[in-house]
């Protein structure tokens, strides 16, 4: 007497267990006849072992991602090494990008970004270089050469036409993006461009030359390098750099699929619970990388303290130790002696709840089996 | 029952003046410490009252002994009052805010009410006001006139390192406080001070306390001298210059000179309290060593806080050198005997005890399980000695406790630093043992991350029936096989037990009655099983049988060995290397027991036994399991040495082909690039092409060496069967030593410092070719050339360093990641909060699923779970 899929699934409807065991449930019970009964045994064992697997309360889970965490630290390497696959882009890997994720650096030693294209780019190698000749910034160096003529005391930019015409820039546009960037005149023949500074004189000329190197004639400034490459049937551009609201703005350029390395930029585009995934991601992939396993809960719970208040936080002095509540605490971690003078002068109160404060006054600590409280009910023994 | 008492709360804050003189149990007016004869001068920095530091004195104030008695404060009353270095920089803020004149908080009142109510909200919720706070004195000193009083409001100026400076004009601390008197209570709070606890004027100090003498122990070197605490020398030049203050105040003295003299005393409270304020010069001992004050005492690693606060030394501990010992069980620590007689446990005298503890006694503290104390119930402790054992053990009667030595089947808690994770403290119990080293399972050594090259381990007796009953229950090796990191067994085969059980299982060799007795004799095994075949008339047996013994019963299990070569198309368990695992009910079918099967870290079978058995079940397969391989490596005999790294000579001469080619083709893509004929990779310059092409080549050389030589090294070859079952080492170690050590790097690069244009003198300059910059063509057992061997040591200096680094680096990381997650906790609804309440996760990890019990909520056992009900229906 089987049931049908239907009623499985409404049965199951009404089942307290995560989404990923209600699914495995779907899942192996497809195309398989159950009964009523075979359906409730499934569910009464998944449930035991469920509840089996529950943490317990009052488990010190923070100490234990602690640890999880930071004992693989002491097995990884140093160095950065080639991103797994792009051989041209340099990535931090290994402790130093644990370190940097866990201090929530503004801006990474080295921000990247993996860009996806919507479906009518990504399958064609031409449309794709198109966007990334269009994203890269470009400056005077990618089109041409810059010399100085001491004699008439100018300013000679050469372009070549082969890669402004790979850019879509003109030599006319070229000369009003200078013009706009430097305030001065821009002499524009053919590819030539002659430029002059203000005062004729030797050291302003070479300013002037630094100046205009710098200068990001088009695409987006940030972005020093894109990469092209070809993932299974599709493009994808790696970049040097990173500017994720511009770059999410793009023709062709899909943002559901598209992320970058640095994760504050996630948080202040895309909000806190992105900035949360993002550490999440960024950490489990580094950890991966270096052939080290661990669970993504730990992981989970150090993304979460980072960002509970709805900022990214370091952990650490700045961020979440130096925010406790706890006086003690706080001075038995860093910079001891102004913690507790301005304690003082606050008339802060110290409610010994944590682990530092209770080992500093010599108590139990409340957490794990010192959090649960038993009284012994005494009674005589006959004689 | 009593419930033990717990301090609910601290409150921090200042000490008024008048509660320093309250505290103090003496007034000090003179700077000597001792007289002639060596007793403590009254109202002297060592005054009787302060507290005892000699034995056999009794404290003046408490009565109590050395070691009883805390200490008492005492004071000075300086002259002059001083300002409190801690504080200075809040004093400048506070004088910009305040009005000079009426002393008043310089804003409206409409502003005070909306900040003072910012700043109560902010309390309650529990979050720091700073911000509120800043943003106060900020408006309060855009302020040019009082708003109350009308005063104009001067421009305040802070001269290093302490002095206040009004339009050109000093204010002496006494102004100071005079100003600060007069702030009212309500303005206090606003600029976030508590004005219970911290007026602002008792921010500039008018009594010293003088801390009690157990905080500065005088110590009597050998010579009969004595020799004071850096405090109290700093407090001798407190005293002396507060007395030259006052007789020169007294004598009329000109108006600079008493201006010195309150300079000087500001700086001797000021290095007292911190020697390292910057612009003031630290203050030195007569040897030149600065003085360590108060903040220096609190700060730092080694300081109070985080040297004596949160790391607390304790009794019932021993330490010494481990060593290995394959015969005691996983949950079992060998403790040398001298250790076993030192430590103890304590006993409380019943009825029901009482002859048996009497038995103990007697036997006094030298003969072993004996006694080294006995409490009695007024809490006198009498040694037990030899002489007195008799009788002590005749006195004995419920109520007292005896202090029983450590024996056989104590639980102890085994540790091994650096302590990373918790399983670098487990419980363990007591095997008593002769010689002097701690002896443990070698299977152990993952978690402790242990090694027998002079490592150190500690031991620690609890001495409660509670601390015991969690050491049994949650502590125990058997406990911990899981990791919480990643929910996989950490304990299990390490080394010889690897290839011990890899040479016994792999292939169907047979093995004779006889052998198969001597493998299972040290089991508790009835019979052998049915023997596989007969052979020249005697029946045999093959080692996966034999391993089979060690399996638990019912135990089905499927997996690729460690060593399996990924085939492109698996066979699975027609796998003809042997390297697909089938188990079915306990009986090894097929494959071959590795690193995968049994290895820590991995360990397939550990991982199913403990989670479909029990802990007790997993802790016996790994005791069994490991005796086994060493039999087995026993059986097979295993060694390694300098021959194993022989090539035949065909290979020797391919792997010289190999490089050669290498060379060459280094040398044309030189050639190409100097001709210009180098295509440059995108988004790369012509010179790093070039070097990623040669690092490319000489890469591809150094595997292909390697793979021409493990083609010549089979399985009976031991490095092979060392690297191919997970044992230790790798291929690439074996390549390395018996064909060729490749490329050196620096960074990832080749190596390219040295002089200008060349490594070394032995090159011509801007040589771009492969032995210039670092590839070692030899191999470790042919030997380097003295070039190769120099950028060889190049690159393991690289490693050192590396190594050194990453510890400190990685040791911070802990460091803070423990700091900002220790106080977590899963709550009884299932959140998980911090100390103050607030919810980190509603739910730990989205799922509320325990790391190491996760394969019970993880699909892949539900899979399992329908299989079996399924079929249970079906049949």
């Amino acid at each position: 007497m089987s049931i049908s899929v239907k009623e499985v699934q409404q049965r199951l409807d009404r089942v307290d267990l995560p989404q990923d065991l209600i699914d495995a449930i779907l899942g192996g019970l497809e195309g398989v006849e159950v009964t009523a009964e075979q359906l409730e045994e499934i569910i009464n064992q998944v449930s035991a072992d469920y509840e089996h697997a529950r943490v317990e309360p009052c488990e010190a889970v923070g100490v234990v991602a602690a640890q999880s965490i930071g004992e693989p630290g002491t097995q990884m390497t140093m160095r950065t090494f080639h991103y797994a696959g792009v051989a041209e882009i340099n990535v931090t890997l290994g402790l130093p990008r644990l370190i940097e994720i866990v201090d929530a650096r503004k801006i990474p030693s080295t921000p990247t970004m993996t860009i996806r294209l919507t479906p009518d780019y990504a399958h064609d190698r031409d449309l794709a270089r198109e966007v990334a000749w269009a994203i890269e910034s470009t400056s005077i160096l990618h089109l041409g050469s810059v010399a100085t003529d001491l004699a008439e005391m100018n300013v000679l930019i050469e372009l070549n036409p082969g890669p402004m015409e790979q850019r879509k820039i003109t030599a006319e546009e070229v000369a009003e993006k200078l013009r706009e960037e430097t305030g001065l005149a821009a002499d524009q023949k053919e590819n030539l461009i002659v430029m002059a500074p203000e005062e004729p004189s030797y050291r302003e000329l070479l300013q002037l030359v630094e100046k205009i190197k710098k200068i990001s004639l088009k695409g987006i400034e940030g972005i020093k390098r894109v990469v092209i490459r070809k993932e299974g049937d599709e493009y994808v551009l790696y970049t040097e750099g990173s500017a994720l609201r511009k770059i999410m703005q793009f023709d062709g350029i899909d943002p559901n699929r598209t992320k970058t390395n640095n994760i504050n930029e996630i948080a202040e585009v895309l909000g806190i619970e992105a900035g949360r995934n993002a550490i999440i991601n960024e950490a489990t992939d580094t950890l991966r990388e270096q052939g080290l396993s661990v669970d993504v809960r730990h992981i989970m719970l150090v993304a979460d303290i980072m960002t509970v208040d709805g900022e990214v936080k370091q952990i650490g002095r700045h961020g979440v130790s130096g925010e406790k509540a706890s006086v003690l605490a706080r001075a038995a971690f860093e910079v001891t002696v102004n913690h507790i003078l301005d304690a003082a002068v606050r008339g802060d109160v110290d409610d010994l709840r944590g682990v530092t404060e209770n080992v500093i006054v010599g108590q139990p600590i409340q957490l794990g089996t010192g959090d649960v409280q038993l009284v012994a009910k005494r009674f005589e023994v006959k004689q | 029952m009593t419930v033990p008492k717990r301090i609910g709360k601290i409150r921090f804050g200042l000490i008024s003046p008048q509660e320093f003189r309250k505290m103090s149990v003496v007034k000090i007016i003179t700077a000597d410490t001792y007289d002639d004869d060596g007793f403590p001068i009254e109202m002297g920095l060592m005054d009787p009252r302060l507290g005892v530091i000699d034995p056999g004195l009794r404290c003046r104030s408490c009565g109590g002994r050395p070691g009883e008695c805390p200490g008492h404060f005492g004071h000075i009353d300086l002259i002059a009052s001083v300002i409190h270095v801690g504080f200075a920089k809040l004093i400048r803020k506070l004088l910009r805010a305040v009005c000079r004149d009426c002393s008043r908080l310089m804003l409206l009142d409409k502003e005070k009410q909306m900040y003072l109510e910012q700043i109560k909200t902010l309390d309650k919720l529990g979050q720091p006001t700073d911000d509120v706070v800043n943003k106060v004195f900020a408006e309060a000193r855009k302020h040019k006139n009082c708003p109350y009083c009308g005063a104009p409001q001067m421009e305040i100026k802070f001269e290093r390192p302490l002095s206040y400076v009004e339009e050109g004009h000093k204010l002496t601390p006494s102004d100071i406080r005079d100003r600060f008197e007069k702030v009212p209570n309500d303005d206090i709070q606003i600029m976030g001070m508590n004005p219970d606890t911290a007026r602002p004027e008792w921010m500039i100090l008018t009594v010293l306390p003088v801390p009690p003498v157990t905080m500065r122990p005088s110590i009597t070197l050998e010579s009969g001298q004595r020799s004071e605490d850096d405090l109290t020398h700093k407090l001798v030049d407190i005293i002396r210059i507060n007395q030259r203050f006052q007789e020169n105040r007294e004598a009329g003295a000109p108006q600079l000179i008493i201006e010195d003299l309150w300079e000087l005393l500001q700086y001797h409270v000021t290095t007292f309290l911190d020697n390292t304020v910057s612009g003031v010069p630290p203050a030195r001992h007569r040897s030149g060593r600065p003085l360590k004050t108060l903040s220096q005492r609190l700060k730092g690693k080694e300081g109070r806080f985080r040297g004596s606060l949160s790391g607390k030394r304790v009794n019932f501990s021993a330490r010494t050198v481990i060593s290995p010992d394959p015969n005691l069980s996983i949950n079992e620590v060998g403790v040398p005997m001298d250790i076993a007689m030192e430590l103890s446990v304590p006993i409380i005298v019943n009825a029901r005890n009482k002859e048996m503890v009497k038995t103990f006694v007697k036997r006094g503290p030298d003969r072993h399980p004996g006694v080294n104390y006995i409490t009695r119930p007024d809490q006198r402790r009498v040694k037990v000695t030899d002489k007195n054992c008799e009788e002590v053990a005749e006195q004995i009667d419920t109520g007292w406790k005896v202090d029983r030595q450590l024996t056989d089947g104590d639980i102890v808690l085994f540790n091994r630093q650096p302590s990373l994770h918790r399983m670098s403290i487990m419980s363990h119990r007591v095997k008593v043992m002769p010689y002097k080293t701690f002896r443990l399972n070698p299977s152990v050594c993952p978690p402790y991350n242990a090694d027998f090259d002079g490592d150190e381990m500690n031991l620690h007796v609890p001495q409660t029936e509670e601390a015991r009953a969690e050491a049994e229950i949650l502590m125990r090796v058997q406990e911990n096989i899981l990791s919480p990191r990643f929910g996989g067994p950490i304990i299990g085969g390490i080394h010889d037990y690897v290839t011990g059980s890899f040479l016994l299982t792999h292939g169907y060799k047979p093995i004779d009655r006889r052998g198969a007795m001597e493998l299972l004799k040290k089991f508790d095994i009835a019979g052998l099983p049915q023997p596989a075949g007969v052979k020249d008339g005697q029946p045999y047996w093959t080692g996966k049988q034999i391993f089979s013994a060690v399996l638990p019963k019912g135990l089905n299990l499927n997996f690729k060995a460690d060593f399996c070569y990924n085939c492109d198309v698996c066979k699975g368990e027609d796998c003809e290397n042997d390297a697909y695992v089938v188990i079915e009910d306990g009986q090894l079918l097929k494959g071959t027991i590795d690193a995968e099967a049994i290895g820590a870290f991995k360990g397939k079978i550990t991982d199913r036994v403990i989670k479909e058995y029990s802990p007790t079940v997993a802790s016996s397969f790994l005791d069994k399991m490991t005796l086994l391989a060493l039999r087995g490596i026993m059986y097979a005999g295993f060694s390694f040495g300098i021959d194993d790294e022989d090539i035949p000579k065909a290979a020797a001469e391919q792997i010289d082909e190999v490089t050669r080619t290498a060379r060459e083709n280094v040398q044309k893509l030189i050639e190409a690039y100097n001709a210009g004929e180098l295509e440059p990779l995108p988004g790369r310059t012509l010179d790093e092409t070039l070097e990623m092409r040669i690092m490319q080549t000489l890469g591809k050389a150094r595997d292909g060496a390697g793979s021409i030589a493990g083609r010549y090294l089979g399985l009976d070859n031991s490095g092979v069967v060392m690297a191919v079952s997970g044992a230790r080492g790798s291929m690439l170690n074996l390549t390395q030593m018996a064909a060729c050590v490749g490329q050196q790097s620096v960074r990832g690069e080749r190596i390219r410092r040295g002089y200008e244009g060349r490594t070394l003198p032995h090159f011509k300059t801007g040589d771009l070719g492969a032995e210039a910059h670092g590839f070692v063509e030899s191999s470790y057992k042919d030997g380097l050339t003295p070039t190769e061997f120099f950028f060889h040591s190049i690159g393991g200096r690289e490693g050192l360093v590396d190594t050194a680094i990453r510890t400190s680096q990685s040791g911070y990381l802990q460091r803070r990641l423990v700091n900002a997650l220790q106080d977590l906790e899963v709550k009884y609804d299932g959140t998980v909060q911090e100390t103050r309440g607030m919810i980190v996760q509603f739910k730990y990890g989205e799922d509320g699923v325990d790391v190491s019990r996760r394969d019970y909520a993880s699909p892949d056992n539900v899979k399992r779970l329908i299989k079996k009900i399924l079929e249970k229906e079906s049949a």
